[in-house]
């Protein structure tokens, strides 16, 4: 996808992200988490907030929540406290949410060189199930509420307006995501909602320093969504600033199949929430022994094994962020890299971000198996490739074509080349004969070969090539042509 | 023994007599649950004849709870109609314990809904009677165990007390009323008021009963993060001289304070007297910024509760006037028609009180204010073992007097609600009779003793002294079913 057309404008980004962690109970009493349940078995006295029922805070969930703090650079505040956020809604049964405030959970992080403005913990609320064609409260009849979800433990990360592209805020979350998997604190999916996030976009002249009136993306549940909804919000954006109309401060639905920006609600029509401190819950103060618990259960993180990538193993910057940013990539570069020492991490590199993406993307119906992790091709089977290539066990064509069987039938690279004969010759006799074969084929390439000009040697390995069927080492080739040619 | 001997009997001495085999605790029950209710005390009753629970530690001994204690399947209204027909599915924390502590549940009293009220008028089940005198009010919002406790419908009860509603209901019908410091007893399954006041605590007729069944209700409940129980526990009274003791008599809440009626002074004064000759040290103290209390706390406790009874929308439970025009059209159909006005003056106090650009103005000044108010008493408290003041400005006031001027009403609490912004306990005592200023019945005047966070030992001790030297044993007019001519 093509960026915005912004001319003299640039892009200023920030994210909200609501991350559901993946606690066995709800963040404030002892109902277990499900998805796909029964609608409202999973409920009790507290998560229905009956009159009297009071909230107990999820231990695990303040540990995932320090976890994910820790692992976005910031500093855990050594005491926090819970608000109550006030609203009335069907899915919020207290009428109150339990967020946190003015003293948040952890502050002033980075991560990839977005800035972390804050990560809270909060609680999810209900859901709602509107019964009619408008799928939404308003013109429907009936409105049903499963309260399952209530209470479920969410953690929100709010950046600073550090990102100045749609596609760079689709790359960043990418990473955000995979950061919080390796942490293993949620399930990060974006389609199941416990990944979700809303953007904060505006613009402004290139080259300014002051930030334009923003507006609020809400909730796009996708990674394409995202990117497509921002594109579309700059270029409404960048159209208003033309046409010298201002940018009005509001709250937009994106529409993915439309492409369209529907507006939610006005400055004017922002609730006032008149937060206050909850005086159900006491102050959050994680002891240092946690803090060190949160710190040395710490995985390595994508953004390390980015570094990693590129300072020790070498890898090209482009290669090393393709490879850590997707944390499922990452592992299987990581099983691979593991499992046969013979393969040097970069030939790795190269074939799994180059031959195997690329062959997997133009098989990709849709299912999810363009990823190498999804695909027949295990890290070992891709691992024992490369090493046959590097050995020159097998030319890299015969590589491609093992990588193609492998890709459609999966099974072992050794065992296919066994089978469809593609080892190199390489009993030098054999080729030698090749070779003499070749010149007397093509006598005018072998002339102003001898003569220097090595452009024409071309037809000749070519010649080689075509009756080994590429199972010839192609400088071996070239090597063998110009002694028999006396070419230097 | 006649009826009205059993039903006379302390909490504590019908348990001594039932253990001893010489009561039977059915037959206690019973004699209670049997007498008419004619004060509107009770809000939903326990048939005679019915055996719930019983067990150990009590032996079966009734009690009265206040309808704000959620128990499952029972009733559960809060004084409220927006609660009418609500039961509850579990049971709150305090009544639990009561239960398995072997006591039987004789009803649900009456109170102000949702314990908003000094004088119980706001019920939406009709106001309870003062015994002492049915034309009067018995206080708020615990009014209907107070009036039970002292009626005889009830040996004892469990009341709640956000600024004042056990204490100065126990004052006026003329029994003895603790409220415990914060933290003390769980608040779960307690109808929520103001969050960060509540407290629960007994109604009784003497403080040996009330220290008996603190040390049912204290200790820490894993689901009130905000309860931890007393250090120790509760040991039970014996002390009876004050020697030894430093009282100190504040100033801004003592005899001079403005309202005080010139009977309760009479009788507080009388009770100084009295505390210094069973030993105590009596010197008058300072707690400047007490004076404040009313209305920090016609600030807190609202923003609080605002809150708090929003989830009462009639989406999950209780009543829900639904006509099909719309959620939004449900939501002010069911609050407007099932809370009280003075439940609705209190939201919308709040509400605004939390508004954007207000906050600072109200809600953060109050809470200085309460700060400064609980750096008062821990001040005081460096220099006197506790604090005394009379309970409630007045004695018990006539039905409607006080009902059409809020402010007024406020000041009932006048000497109960900074102790409450504080978080300290303090028991009210029966400390005599005095008449009305605008003349009447002589009705009970209560005594506040006031401690230390967490001093429910000693403020027991030190209460179980005075009540001795006191000998308060008035009955009021309607007592255990007859009324006294």
């Amino acid at each position: 996808m093509s960026g915005p057309q912004l001319d003299g404008y640039e892009a200023v980004i920030g994210l909200e992200i609501h991350v559901q962690l993946r606690t066995r109970t709800k963040m404030f009493c002892g109902c277990e988490l499900s998805f796909g349940d029964e609608p409202n078995v999973h409920t009790c006295p507290v998560c229905l907030a009956h009159p009297g029922s009071l909230p107990v805070l999820n231990e695990q969930a303040v540990f995932y929540g320090i976890q994910i703090g820790l692992a976005l650079g910031c500093e855990i505040a050594p005491r926090s406290i819970f608000h109550r956020k006030n609203y009335f809604y069907p899915d919020n049964p207290k009428a109150y949410q339990i967020s946190q405030y003015d003293i948040p959970l952890a502050r002033n992080g980075e991560l990839a060189g977005v800035r972390i403005h804050r990560v809270h913990l909060e609680e999810d609320a209900a859901k709602l199930i509107h019964v009619g064609e408008s799928g939404r409260i308003h013109g429907s009849a009936t409105s049903l509420v499963d309260f399952n979800r209530a209470g479920t433990p969410l953690v929100e990360i709010v950046t600073e307006p550090d990102l100045r592209s749609p596609a760079q805020a689709r790359e960043w979350l990418q990473l955000l995501r995979s950061t919080i998997k390796a942490i293993g604190a949620s399930d990060v999916n974006m389609e199941e909602g416990s990944l979700r996030c809303d953007a904060n976009v505006s613009i402004r002249p290139a080259g300014s320093e002051e930030l334009g009136t923003k507006t609020e993306l809400k909730n796009m549940n996708s990674f394409r969504f995202l990117e497509r909804g921002i594109a579309a919000e700059l270029e409404r954006q960048a159209e208003l600033a033309r046409a010298g109309e201002p940018i009005e401060q509001e709250t937009l639905h994106f529409d993915p199949r439309t492409g369209t920006l529907t507006s939610l609600r006005s400055k004017e029509e922002a609730h006032d929430y008149r937060y206050f401190p909850e005086p159900d819950l006491v102050p959050l103060a994680p002891s240092e022994e946690l803090l060190e618990r949160a710190r040395a259960s710490l995985p390595e993180l994508p953004a390390q094994r980015f570094e990693r990538y590129r300072d020790e193993l070498g890898l090209p910057e482009q290669q090393a962020r393709l490879l850590s940013f997707d944390g499922e990539l990452g592992d299987y570069f990581e099983a691979a890299l593991e499992a046969d020492a013979e393969a040097s991490p970069v030939g790795l590199a190269n074939w799994i971000t180059g031959d195997l993406v690329a062959r997997l993307r133009e098989l990709d119906d849709g299912d999810g198996e363009a990823h190498p992790a999804g695909s027949r091709v295990g890290p070992h089977a891709i691992a024992e490739l490369v090493a046959l290539v590097e050995a020159k066990r097998i030319t890299s064509q015969a590589g491609r074509e093992v990588l193609a069987k492998l890709v459609a039938e999966g099974g072992s690279p050794a065992e296919i080349v066994e089978r469809e004969g593609l080892a190199s010759i390489s009993d030098s006799s054999e080729l030698e004969a090749l070779v003499a074969a070749a010149i007397e084929a093509d006598p005018d390439a072998a002339e102003q070969v001898r003569q220097g000009n090595m452009k024409a040697i071309g037809p000749l390995v070519g010649y080689v090539m075509r009756e080994t069927k590429g199972r010839a080492d192609g400088g071996e080739v070239t090597r063998l042509i110009r002694e028999q040619l006396g070419a230097s | 023994m006649s009826e009205r001997d059993l039903i006379s009997l302390s909490a504590s001495e019908a348990l001594r007599q039932i253990a001893a085999g010489e009561l039977s605790s059915d037959e206690l029950f019973d004699a209670y649950a049997e007498l008419p209710d004619e004060l509107n005390a009770y809000l939903w009753r326990e048939e005679p004849g019915a055996r719930p629970g019983g067990g150990e530690r009590l032996r079966g001994l009734p009690i009265a709870v206040k309808d704000i204690f959620c128990t499952e399947g029972i009733d559960t209204t809060a004084g409220s109609r927006i609660l009418e027909g609500y039961r509850p599915p579990y049971t709150a924390t305090a009544v639990r314990r009561l239960a398995e502590a072997g006591a039987r549940l004789l009803g649900k009293t009456n109170m102000d809904e949702f314990a908003m009220g000094s004088s119980n008028e706001n019920s939406a089940f009709g106001p309870v009677l003062n015994p002492w005198d049915t034309s009067r009010v018995p206080g708020g919002s615990s009014g209907g165990s107070a009036a039970a406790v002292a009626a005889g419908l009830a040996p004892w009860a469990l009341g709640t007390d956000t600024g004042g509603s056990i204490r100065q209901p126990a004052a006026l019908c003329g029994i003895v009323g603790l409220k415990p410091t914060y933290g003390a007893v769980s608040r779960y399954g307690m109808i929520a008021f103001a969050s960060s006041l509540d407290q629960a605590g007994p109604l009784t007729r003497t403080v040996t009963d009330a220290a008996l069944l603190l040390q049912l209700l204290e200790g820490r409940d894993p689901f009130d993060s905000t309860s931890v129980g007393i250090e120790g526990g509760v040991v039970m009274p014996s002390r009876e001289d004050l020697s030894g003791l430093r009282i100190g008599v504040p100033r801004e809440l003592g005899p001079e304070a403005e309202g005080i009626e010139a009977g309760v002074r009479e009788v507080f004064d009388r009770t100084i007297e009295l505390i210094e000759r069973l030993g105590a040290e009596v010197d008058e103290c300072e707690l400047p910024h007490s004076r404040h209390g009313v209305s920090a706390y016609y600030v807190l406790a609202p923003a609080e509760a605002s809150a708090n009874l929003a989830r009462y929308d009639g989406v999950r439970y209780g009543r829900r006037e639904d006509t099909g025009d719309g959620l939004i059209a449900m939501y002010e159909r069911t609050r407007g028609r099932g809370f009280g006005p003075e439940v609705k003056r209190r939201i919308m106090l709040g509400t605004y009180a939390l508004s954007s650009g207000y906050y600072e103005a109200y809600y953060g000044r109050a809470q200085r204010v309460r700060t400064k108010i609980a750096a008062d008493f821990r001040a005081a408290f460096e220099r006197f073992d506790f604090l005394v003041t009379p309970t409630a400005p007045t004695v018990a006031f006539e039905l409607g007097a006080k009902t059409a001027d809020p402010l007024a009403m406020y000041m009932n609490d006048y000497c109960t609600v900074p102790v409450s912004l504080a978080g300290i306990p303090a028991i009210s005592i029966p400390a005599g009779l005095a008449e009305p200023d605008a003349g009447g019945p002589e009705l009970p005047v209560g005594l506040q003793l006031i401690g230390p966070a967490f001093s429910e030992s000693r403020l027991l001790d030190a209460a179980h002294a005075l009540e001795g030297a006191i000998g308060f044993d008035a009955r009021p007019a309607h007592f255990a079913g007859e009324v006294k001519a």
